[in-house]
């Protein structure tokens, strides 16, 4: 089941193609990356997806159903961009946000309660915007953004100007959220927190998507059979080169009691660790070494140009 | 609806509970009220009775009248004697009425002594009870018997009677007690209310636009709800604002302006006219009771729906154009100026025409400028006192009312564009294509 799905998703601007026919699922309850370069057409994507402009053609389905003006209140959008009234009292702010996602005012305010309890902060009720810090506003603009209990959470850089301890407390509601059924798409540049947070991801390119799946296979079909293996003891004469090569793996590096080698088929790494062990070197440790997304991303984006 | 009627509540009790609203709103009617206040007291200004020492040299007996301002008494002392003792005894100067040897001669010079100057008001004052008084005695010494002589002053009156036809053909007079420069005082005070409202009201819509574009709260409300309802909420709640305000004000200057009455003894003579010689209280009261006669003369059960419904629908016309202005200035406020001219210039051409208007309110102009929705919600609300014909009327606001709804769509059209642009100088050409974008 998914909670999203688009279909051949076309925007045009005037001139250019924002986004060049995008088709992608997000599966309901997932945490699902929405990556790409600045300008590829993730800001468009989510603005479509978010009701605030129409796809020129192609279809997207919330819920199996396609996008109408209930669905905003299904949605919680946290722009890359924050903005709050910066005159108005913080209770007076995020009662106004949540009657206008469809809460009414007694229900909406028990949420709110319950945020700013939740965050320790129940005395901001009545400081307005303007006096507190750009942190502490991000907040503000988080409870803004999930008070209304959205099935779909949007998030673009929500950690874009926190500090460590307020981008843990933000990351741990967003896994409490998940847990509790929410369906995230999560929109960065920033490849280390995909790669701790999200399992799966699109990758979009000068408006097209170039690559989705989940996580872990993705970084399969990337991998460039690198392991490495780190020992004591002395390597076997044959191993000492580091250009050393056969049919079954070649040597990539060897430093500081750590050697790297490529390997040219599934049981080579075996054959090797073998080899090792009968020449009496000591095998601490073995790892297979995946391309970070980091890497897939620049990858796949430079192909493109 | 219900998000409409949110949109329109924030943006209206924002704005009326902020400080400076309620400052401007309160002070702006005491200011004025404090000033009309100053004024009557500067005019009504009692320096006390000035003492006039006169020596009569005439040969004529002449009864001077006293007033509160000045007292004449006739001193039995010459000239010279006078003149040395006029201070001690407490006279202010000496007035010297020399011989007059030909009654008939119309040009009597008379002198005045004093060491300070008198005020314009009192030498003319004066000099009009001197000839009037010798013109009584001139009267009296005279064959002309009075009566007869009194019937040679004439006084005129001018009776305007409208005329019209009516459906069977037959010129009808009606009654047209009002004046015509009270019609001009009533029209242009509502042409230059409206003129203000237009300009105040509707750049706060385009600043507010403006601000929630800026401060990107804009992407977060429209995740929410529609453009076109914020804009719309917005041009709302921010036009409640305004005729809050002015109502405020209706009950608020008048009361406080009679308050104020109440503990300032201000003689109302003394607001009317400076002079000392003014027409007495009687004729006043007179002019007063006119002035009442013609104010109640007007149809108001015409007029003031009416100037509600232009000033409400030049707002609505004026604020959305701002609105959509607004939302395609991106950073500096500097190149809203180019993009507000277009605007501004028909609101001034609007009460340039008013004035024309006014001072000819049957022209081609005055109907053209009554129909056309840029000009008409100050040209038309000032040429209603003058009774302009019904189907002008009806026109104007069949063509007010739909213009109403196309500017607003318009402004909406535009509006929802600019809003998600950012970073981009605007050219008014690319408004314009705006308008014409797909969603």
């Amino acid at each position: 089941m998914n909670v999203l799905e688009l279909n051949n998703v076309v925007k045009t601007y005037q001139k250019h193609i924002a986004v060049n026919d995008v088709s992608f699922n997000v599966p309901q309850g997932s945490i699902f990356g929405l990556l790409g370069p600045n300008g590829a057409g993730k800001t468009s994507l989510i603005r479509i997806i978010t009701t605030i402009t129409r796809a020129d053609s192609g279809s997207v389905m919330l819920n199996g159903e396609k996008l109408n003006s209930r669905h905003p209140s299904e949605i919680g959008y946290m722009p890359e961009e924050r903005g709050l009234y910066k005159k108005m009292k913080v209770g007076e702010h995020l009662l106004y946000l949540a009657q206008l996602k469809g809460l009414s005012k007694a229900n909406a305010k028990k949420e709110i309660n319950h945020w700013l309890e939740k965050f320790e902060i129940t005395d901001w009720w009545s400081k307005r915007i303007e006096e507190l810090s750009k942190g502490m506003q991000q907040k503000i603009q988080f409870i803004a953004t999930v008070v209304h209990q959205p099935k779909l959470l949007i998030l673009d850089e929500p950690f874009s100007g926190l500090d460590p301890i307020n981008t843990n407390l933000i990351k741990d509601e967003i896994a409490e959220l998940n847990r509790k059924g929410t369906s995230i798409i999560f929109s960065t540049h920033r490849m280390e927190q995909v790669e701790q947070i999200c399992q799966e991801i699109v990758l979009i390119n000068q408006g097209r998507n170039v690559l989705q799946g989940d996580v872990h296979s993705i970084k399969q079909d990337f991998k460039n059979n690198l392991f490495e293996i780190s020992y004591s003891g002395i390597l076997p004469e044959s191993l000492q080169a580091e250009d050393d090569a056969n049919e079954n793996y070649s040597i990539i590096k060897n430093e500081n009691n750590r050697l790297t080698i490529k390997v040219s088929h599934d049981s080579a790494s075996n054959l090797l660790l073998n080899y090792l062990m009968k020449n009496g070197v000591y095998i601490n440790g073995f790892n297979e070494i995946l391309p970070s997304l980091n890497e897939i991303f620049i990858r796949q984006v430079g192909k493109v140009e | 609806m219900n998000k409409l009627w949110l949109i329109i509540k924030r943006e209206y009790i924002t704005r009326v509970t902020k400080r400076s609203f309620i400052l401007a709103t309160l002070l702006t009617p005491l200011a004025i009220v404090a000033f009309i206040a100053i004024v009557a007291l500067i005019f009504s200004y009692d320096a006390g009775q000035r003492k006039i020492a006169i020596v009569n040299d005439s040969g004529v007996e002449l009864k001077l009248k006293d007033t509160k301002k000045v007292n004449f008494t006739f001193s039995k002392s010459t000239l010279d004697e006078t003149k040395n003792s006029y201070k001690e005894d407490g006279y202010m100067g000496v007035l010297y009425l020399p011989e007059m040897k030909d009654l008939q001669k119309q040009d009597i010079r008379v002198k005045y002594f004093s060491e300070e100057q008198i005020s314009i008001g009192i030498k003319e004052f004066i000099q009009d009870e001197l000839a009037d008084k010798i013109r009584e005695v001139k009267i009296d010494s005279s064959e002309i018997n009075r009566t007869v002589l009194e019937s040679f002053n004439t006084e005129i009156s001018l009776e305007e009677i409208g005329l019209s036809v009516d459906e069977s053909g037959q010129v009808q007079e009606e009654n047209k007690t009002n004046s015509a420069g009270l019609a001009a005082a009533i029209g242009t005070m509502m042409g230059f209310a409206i003129y203000l409202f237009l300009f105040i009201y509707g750049s706060m819509v385009m600043r507010s636009v403006m601000e929630e574009k800026m401060s990107r709260i804009v992407e977060v409300m429209i995740s929410s709800v529609k453009p076109f309802q914020l804009m719309l909420g917005k041009i709302v709640g921010v036009g409640g604002v305004g005729l809050t305000q002015i109502l405020i004000w209706a009950i608020l200057i008048p009361s406080l302006n009679f308050v104020v009455g109440i503990f300032l003894p201000i003689d109302p003579d003394a607001l009317q006219s400076a002079q000392m010689s003014g027409a007495d209280s009687e004729d006043m009261m007179l002019q007063v009771a006119m002035v009442i006669e013609d104010i109640k003369s007007q149809n108001w059960a015409l007029i003031l729906p009416m100037f509600i419904f232009y000033f409400l629908g030049g707002y609505f016309i004026y604020s959305a154009l701002f609105a959509a202005v607004g939302s395609a200035i991106s950073d500096d406020l500097g190149e809203s100026q180019s993009l507000t001219l277009p605007i501004t210039i028909p609101v001034i051409l609007a009460i340039y025409i008013a004035i024309a208007v006014i001072e000819n309110p049957t022209s081609n102009l005055a109907t053209f400028a009554s129909i056309f929705p840029l000009f008409s919600p100050i040209v038309m609300p000032a040429r209603l006192p003058f009774n302009p014909p019904v189907w002008e009327i009806v026109v104007s606001v069949l063509v007010m009312i739909a213009s109403v709804i196309f500017f607003i769509w318009l402004s909406g059209r535009i509006y929802r564009v600019g809003i998600l642009l950012y970073g981009k100088k605007v050219t008014l050409r690319e408004l314009g294509k705006w308008m014409f974008y797909k969603e």
